[in-house]
């Protein structure tokens, strides 16, 4: 993956798939660390299965629904001094509150750092994709937090409208753009 | 600054039209954005097609989605677009500009682009 905003865009496909209702993607910014979480509340995964993703020689083949996804992201950290971690309730488990966050920290002024990318072009096909999820997206540094939520614009646009039609993702878009400017970040 | 109430805006501006968007489903363009095909640029191509298909006021009739990996993870980034009553055709190693002719050739002028279909590459 060439941005970390595409492996943001694949981990939280697995959230999608896991039948989630709430996807929160929040990225944090200090100093030299670049570190973020996407947590939902889909059907979460057992132990053993957590342990596996991190194999891609396992998760192939086996779990074939998480693939090659982890690994990447497993990849992407290390290479730059960082880390990852998996946490999941299953829920079988956990019936009253299962879910899965995966976390992500990056050394940033590591040679191997992999850039953000275009993490507006991730949110806003995140909700192209699937329009009935509601989706938290927040981005924090020194210089203030920017954010959007699916559910504060489900409130504006009542139930006429998807969150899917053109006009709407393309205003997700330049208010993502225009809040992550508001705060410095260079996409 | 854009604010949240702008939608509301959008909204009333919209309702008007919101039965012609509902879409017949008559055409789908399904982009496969598994970690294969997010891997490959299947993103651009996606939004690609989303621009494009509104640009050309074609959403009463196409509907763009995603799906998982289709299982020829090589020829990635991988679109499908089905039309009620033909054959499906699948385009392989798509990007946003060739997304952008598959609209304006095949989508509107109903003529698929045969150089980029799976058979051709």
């Amino acid at each position: 993956m060439k941005e970390l905003s595409l492996n943001i865009l694949d981990i939280a496909q697995n959230s999608v798939k896991a039948g989630a209702k709430h996807i929160g993607i929040h990225i944090f910014e200090k100093a030299n660390e670049l570190s973020f979480e996407i947590t939902d509340d889909g059907c979460g995964m057992k132990p053993e299965q957590v342990e596996k993703l991190i194999d891609p020689f396992f998760t192939t083949r086996t779990t074939r629904k998480v693939g090659l996804g982890i690994p990447f992201l497993k990849l992407a950290a290390e290479q730059s001094g960082g880390h990852i971690s998996v946490e999941s309730r299953s829920r079988e488990d956990y019936p009253d509150n299962p879910g899965t966050r995966v976390f992500a920290l990056f050394r940033t002024d590591n040679i191997d750092f992999t850039p953000m990318g275009d993490i507006t072009s991730t949110i806003v096909s995140l909700i192209q994709g699937a329009d009935t999820i509601d989706y938290d997206f927040s981005w924090e540094n020194e210089n203030g937090s920017a954010a959007l939520s699916t559910a504060d614009m489900r409130e504006m646009l009542g139930d006429d409208v998807a969150l899917s039609s053109p006009e709407i993702l393309s205003w997700a878009g330049e208010y993502i753009n225009e809040q992550l400017a508001a705060i410095n970040v260079q996409q | 600054m854009k604010s949240l109430e702008e939608l509301a805006a959008i909204r009333d501006r919209m309702k008007s039209r919101v039965v012609l968007r509902e879409g017949s489903g008559e055409t789908r363009v399904v982009v496969g954005m598994a970690t294969c095909g997010i891997a490959a640029g299947a993103r651009p191509v996606l939004n690609a097609f989303v621009e494009e298909v509104a640009k050309e006021n074609l959403t009463d009739h196409v509907t763009v989605t995603q799906t998982g990996c289709i299982g020829i993870c090589q020829y990635e980034p991988v679109v499908e677009v089905f039309e009620a009553g033909k054959e499906k055709v699948t385009y392989v190693k798509m990007t946003a500009e060739k997304a952008k002719r598959v609209v304006e050739e095949h989508l509107k002028g109903g003529k698929p682009v045969s150089e980029y279909t799976i058979g051709n590459n």
